[in-house]
């Protein structure tokens, strides 16, 4: 074993770690607010919309994440004339991803809350923005929580796919070391081990959250 | 003053509501009854446009709430509605409840209206309550809230689907209680309800409904003493 000579490399991995959680947050951020318009057209009665949303979700549920991110990084430059820097490239393709995906969590999650609640703020006079922004929303987002969680947990572990287009994430960096010291192992296993410990937070945090729910349900 | 004019209401080919006509006076009390499935909560729901009627007009103050150009969160606020599972908000206090609407919607100053919300949860007998939420009321404490929550909006009109059908039945008087102190303050009001002593004693007119259609309207002397059809007959027969 040789990890004395990985010391050395831990600014690199320093570094690796907040590439990655940046990605990740930045992602879920994006992903969430495009998520939840694309969750508000879903329940609408926008025909023409509604099918729209609909695609949009079946296009990036039904293709590989990694297709998606070259498709963004590599093909559409070609269209627009102007380079995409990778960790630009890698947000957007990943938060337009994570918004199919949560759009869908928030759609069953507004359409499970009781619809006496939209009923009973209508008859108060109360606009439909206002009914979903007061009345539905915080209720559908008790339940999406930790669906939410869990994927910001997804989006944690695909991002390693960003060192594919050389963005410097954890395993970029991992690799990078590999290939300086031509140890292949002790890099790599560190690398393993750092996105176990995030990952570990994460579900963690997915678990107390969770809990949380099912007791304000239970009383 | 409320007008249902030939309203028709279907649910793809059911036929829910088929050329029914009411009309409720400024002060009024007028009860709806008949057997499940025969329409009430559809003709009620109309009456805010919780449900479109297919076919017909319901006109309230003389404006028709049918018509596309009718703002018809204006109309709610002067029509109230009060639901057999009292749908509180359940993320809101009970002080919240009653005046989240009102501040919303009539930019209710918050200081006032919290003011009044707790003389109305006083009338209801809940004044403890206000800090409280739903989830650790009983049934009959949420339909009370429920009906102060209503009541928050200052509506001209209130609407009752069965206020008292989902609460163990001690506590179906306390609630009963509160609507019958209403009925005498002048609010013009519909209840659906299937406790006849009830609607006997609080409404001044009954509309006796079976399948869609308005058979039978009468005072509730007339009525519970004298029904003029077979079918509020049978009904009768079943329900006392
Ligand atoms: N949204 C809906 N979609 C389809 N059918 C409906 C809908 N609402 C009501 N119905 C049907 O319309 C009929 C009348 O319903 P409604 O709720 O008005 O009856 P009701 O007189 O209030 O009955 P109950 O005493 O059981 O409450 C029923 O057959 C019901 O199944
Ligand atoms: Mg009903």
């Amino acid at each position: 074993m040789q990890f004395h000579k990985m010391v050395e490399f831990i600014p690199l991995l320093v570094k690796g770690v907040g590439v990655t959680l940046e990605f990740t947050v930045l992602s879920t951020i994006a992903g969430f607010i495009l998520g939840i318009i694309i969750a508000v057209v879903k329940v609408s009665n926008i025909k023409p919309l509604k099918w729209l949303a609909n695609f949009y979700t079946s296009i990036f549920r039904g293709t590989p994440l990694l297709v998606q991110l070259f498709i963004i990084y590599y093909a559409t430059p070609q269209l627009f004339d102007y380079k995409i820097p990778a960790l630009n490239a890698a947000v957007i393709t990943f938060g337009l991803n994570s918004a199919a995906y949560i759009s869908e969590s928030l759609r069953g999650g507004i359409q499970a809350v009781d619809k006496g609640q939209k009923e009973a703020a209508m008859a108060l006079g109360v606009s439909y923005f206002n009914t979903m922004v007061d009345i539905i929303f915080p209720q559908a987002l008790k339940h999406v929580l930790p669906a939410l969680v869990n994927e910001s947990i997804a989006l944690l572990k695909d991002s390693s796919l960003v060192a594919t287009i050389g963005v410097m994430d954890v395993l970029r960096a991992s690799e990078t070391i590999m290939n300086t010291t031509f140890i292949p192992f002790e890099p790599l296993i560190i690398g393993a081990a750092i996105y176990y410990v995030l990952i570990g937070i994460l579900t963690l945090l997915a678990d107390v959250l969770e809990r949380r729910v099912n007791r304000s349900d239970r009383s | 003053m409320i007008e249902v004019k030939n309203v028709y209401k279907s649910f793809g080919h059911l036929e829910v509501l088929k050329d029914v006509s009411v009309s409720i006076q400024n002060g009024e009390v007028i009860a709806i009854i008949g057997p499940s499935g025969s329409g009430k909560s559809t003709l009620l729901r109309c009456i805010n446009l919780l449900e479109v009627p297919t076919k017909g007009s319901v006109f309230v103050d003389g404006q028709d709430i049918t018509d596309k150009k009718t703002n018809i969160a204006e109309i709610r606020k002067k029509v109230g509605m009060v639901f057999q599972h009292f749908n509180l908000f359940p993320h809101m206090t009970v002080l919240e409840n009653m005046t989240y609407a009102p501040i919303k919607t009539k930019g209710a100053d918050k200081l006032s209206i919290g003011k009044k919300a707790l003389e109305l949860l006083k009338t209801v007998g809940l004044e403890e309550k206000a800090n409280v939420y739903p989830e650790k009321l009983s049934g009959g404490q949420k339909q009370r809230v429920a009906i102060a929550r209503a009541l928050a909006m200052e509506p001209e009109t209130l609407l009752f689907d069965e206020p008292t059908s989902a609460l163990d039945p001690e506590m179906v008087k306390e609630v009963l209680q509160v609507i019958k102190a209403l009925a005498k303050t002048g609010i013009t009001m519909a209840l659906v309800t299937h406790e006849m002593g009830f609607a006997r004693e609080v409404a001044d007119r009954i509309c006796f409904l079976e399948g869609g259609k308005l058979i039978e309207e009468a005072t509730p002397e007339e009525f519970f003493s004298n029904p003029k059809t077979e079918r509020a007959k049978q009904f009768l027969e079943k329900m006392l």
